[in-house]
Parts: C-alpha cells; sequence; structure tokens
C-alpha cells in the first residue's frame, strides 16, 4: 500500500495492523475519552471544587459524575441522530458540546 | 490528631486495575475497533465508518431481538420481586426451620446455568418430561418446541424457578434486621398487616429490593446460557434474546462489524439503564 498523505480520510482510517485492529481514527477517539479523564484530574488538583452539588436535575453530581453523563449523553444524541436523520454527524456534534457545555454549568 | 497520608495504598490496586485492564478494557476498546471496519477473516480490515451503526439500527432484526429483551426482562421482574417478597414474608425467623428455608431458597442459585438450561430442557420434554408429559395429559397441547407461547412460558418458569431465591434471600436480610421495637409499636397502635407490609416491612425492605432488582434486571438483560441450552433462541427466532442473537452474528455469521456495532448499542443500553437505577439508589440512601 503507498504512503497515504498525512491527515487525508485515507492516512486516518487505514489499518495499523492487526493487533486489536487500530486505526488512527480510533486512536483518536481513544486518546480524547483518556484525555478527557485525565484532564479531570489536572483540573482537580489545580483548581479542587469537585464535590457533589444539586443541579437541575436535583441530582446529587461531583465533575466525574458530570464528564459522565455527558459522555453516555453525547453516545444517545449520536445514535438517536443516527436513527432519525442518518449520516452526516456535524449537526449532533454541535448538539453534544452544548450538551456538555449544559451538563458541566447546571447540572 | 492529623490523618496520615498514604499513597502507597493505590500499588495495592494495580494488580487489580491490570486484570480489569485486559480481561475488559482491551476488549471493548477492540470491539470498537472492530464496529467501525469490515474483515472477510485473515485479520485483513477495511475502514466501515458508521455503516454497521446505521445498518443495526434501522435492522427489524435488532428492534424485535432488543424488544424480545425488553418483554422478557419485564416479566420476570414483574414475577420474581413480588413473588419474592411474598415467600420472604412467610418464611419463618426463629427456629430451626430459618436454616432449612435459607438452605432450600439457595439451592437453586448455586446450580451452574447451563446444568439449569439442560435440567430444564428434559423436564418439559413433551413426551418424557415430568413437567411437559404431565401438561398434556392433563389436556394442554403443549409442545416449548413447536410453539413460541410455550417456549416463552417455559423460558420465563426457568428464570423465575433459577432467580426469585435471590430476591427471596436479599428481602429476608432487609426483613430480619427490622428491630422488634417497631412491630411492638405497631401493635400498640393496632396496626392491620397490610399497615405493617406498607409502613414498616416494605420501606425497611426498599434499599434491598433495589440492589434485588437492579442485579435482576443486568443478569436477565445479559441471559445467554439458560435460553440458548433450553431453547437455542427458537421455535424460529420467538425466544432469541439480544445476547443469543448477538452470538448468532458474530460466530455463526463471523459478521464482526455488525456484531461490534450491535455490542456497543447494548451496552450503552445496559449502562444507562444500570446508572438510572444505581442514581435512584443513592438517591434514596440520600433521602
Amino acid at each position: 500500500m503507498e504512503d497515504a498523505v498525512m491527515f487525508s480520510v485515507q492516512w486516518w482510517t487505514e489499518p495499523l495492523g492487526t493487533w486489536m485492529a487500530w486505526t488512527r481514527a480510533t486512536i483518536a477517539f481513544f486518546l480524547f475519552v483518556f484525555g478527557c479523564i485525565a484532564l479531570m484530574g489536572a483540573w482537580e488538583y489545580f483548581s479542587p471544587g469537585g464535590n457533589p452539588r444539586r443541579g437541575v436535575f436535583a441530582l446529587e453530581t461531583t465533575r466525574g459524575d458530570r464528564l459522565f453523563i455527558t459522555l453516555i449523553g453525547c453516545a444517545f444524541i449520536f445514535i438517536g441522530w443516527l436513527y432519525f436523520f442518518g449520516a452526516p454527524l456535524w449537526w449532533p456534534l454541535g448538539v453534544c458540546v452544548l450538551w456538555a457545555l449544559f451538563v458541566f454549568s447546571l447540572v | 490528631m492529623n490523618k496520615t497520608v498514604n499513597h502507597k495504598a493505590w500499588f495495592f490496586v494495580l494488580p487489580v486495575l491490570l486484570l480489569v485492564a485486559f480481561n475488559a478494557i482491551v476488549p471493548l476498546i477492540t470491539v470498537v475497533n472492530y464496529s467501525v471496519q469490515e474483515t472477510f477473516g485473515d485479520n485483513v480490515f477495511f475502514w466501515s465508518g458508521i455503516t454497521w451503526f446505521e445498518d443495526v439500527l434501522q435492522s427489524p432484526r435488532f428492534h424485535a431481538a432488543l424488544g424480545r429483551q425488553l418483554a422478557f426482562t419485564f416479566t420476570i421482574l414483574v414475577i420474581e420481586v413480588p413473588l419474592g417478597v411474598a415467600i420472604a414474608l412467610a418464611m419463618p425467623r426463629k427456629g430451626i426451620w430459618v436454616s432449612v428455608c435459607l438452605v432450600l431458597m439457595a439451592m437453586p442459585l448455586l446450580i451452574p446455568w447451563n446444568v439449569v438450561g439442560a435440567m430444564w430442557n428434559i423436564f418439559a420434554l413433551p413426551e418424557i418430561g415430568l413437567l411437559g408429559k404431565t401438561l398434556n395429559s392433563l389436556g394442554f397441547d403443549y409442545n416449548y418446541t413447536r410453539q413460541p407461547g410455550a417456549a416463552w412460558f417455559t423460558l420465563v418458569m426457568m428464570d423465575v424457578w433459577h432467580w426469585t431465591s435471590l430476591v427471596v434471600l436479599l428481602a429476608y436480610a432487609g426483613l430480619v434486621s427490622i428491630p422488634d421495637a417497631y412491630y411492638q409499636a405497631a401493635r400498640i397502635d393496632g396496626a392491620s398487616p397490610f399497615a405493617i407490609f406498607r409502613y414498616i416491612q416494605l420501606p425497611k425492605m426498599k434499599r434491598v429490593l433495589t440492589i434485588a432488582i437492579l442485579l435482576r434486571f443486568m443478569d436477565s438483560f445479559n441471559i445467554y446460557t439458560e435460553p440458548s441450552v433450553l431453547t437455542g433462541g427458537g421455535p424460529g427466532n420467538s425466544t432469541t434474546l439480544l445476547s443469543i442473537d448477538l452470538v448468532k452474528i458474530a460466530l455463526g455469521q463471523f459478521d464482526l462489524g455488525p456484531a461490534a456495532a450491535m455490542s456497543l448499542v447494548y451496552f450503552l443500553v445496559i449502562l444507562l439503564m444500570s446508572w438510572i437505577f444505581y442514581t435512584l439508589m443513592t438517591r434514596n440512601e440520600e433521602n
């Protein structure tokens, strides 16, 4: 296979060997998720404040809970969009960002 | 007095973390990788993007399996929880019969799942099984290998037989932890047995019952071995629950991509439901 141009679609999606069937796109996805978790740790270390609070849903949530609610909410936003409207998924990505802002500021 | 801060304890968690990483996190990540690719075997993969997710979400087969799964879980919860509470209420609290009852109740829980499936498979056979033969000689036309209704009946009966004990034991643990003073106060007030149940026993059992419901929900939503041994998903597709369908796609047809996408959607549904249950449970504790 010829070398793909960096950041081209082929570069993102070509298989990187057989173990765990990685592609650069899925690596990026997991780097994002684990990066979020690491960022939460750094946030709490430099600016503590992760104690539970009661938000608009009358739920006691810590910062970690809010990250979980954000991520699972995003997963269902994408699934719901795919079910009702199909691809492309740029609009639900925007909805997810709004959802994350909402959860971290109000829930 | 100052509390000692010692972070060495984290190192003791490390082996568990490694174990979980290799038996849960790495496989889960691999499933995510499979779900966006297509393979024709030989470990050769081709990118397919979100195609499998679109397929799964639009597939009538997945909707049907999810519907059957929800129906099964709802049915067994509706039967097992009230039945378990009723049996726990009827069990003795003192004397020699306590141990007898507890051992009897624990018995079904000790039997391996595939053995339970095999037992009920033979027990319900229309020609030679005790249940099947009896029902047929009583005039019922019962054959779980041919009739979807009979297959469902047998499946639900089997799960109730196997798992009601869990609810019983948990509810019983909740009941025996109620101090006698509550009952004495109720007697002085002249409370009826129903009032005692409604205002003393049920609130005191609330926590263990939430745990029982959570456990039964997750277990029944994941159920594979028992129905697979009992009916194998048949007759037709009538008892093909989600996990059975998943195994058919992944190992029967070797469609790793669609199976991976389906298991992720399945996983998200379980994760969401469990989180909702867990949140309700911890809210109860706060109140």
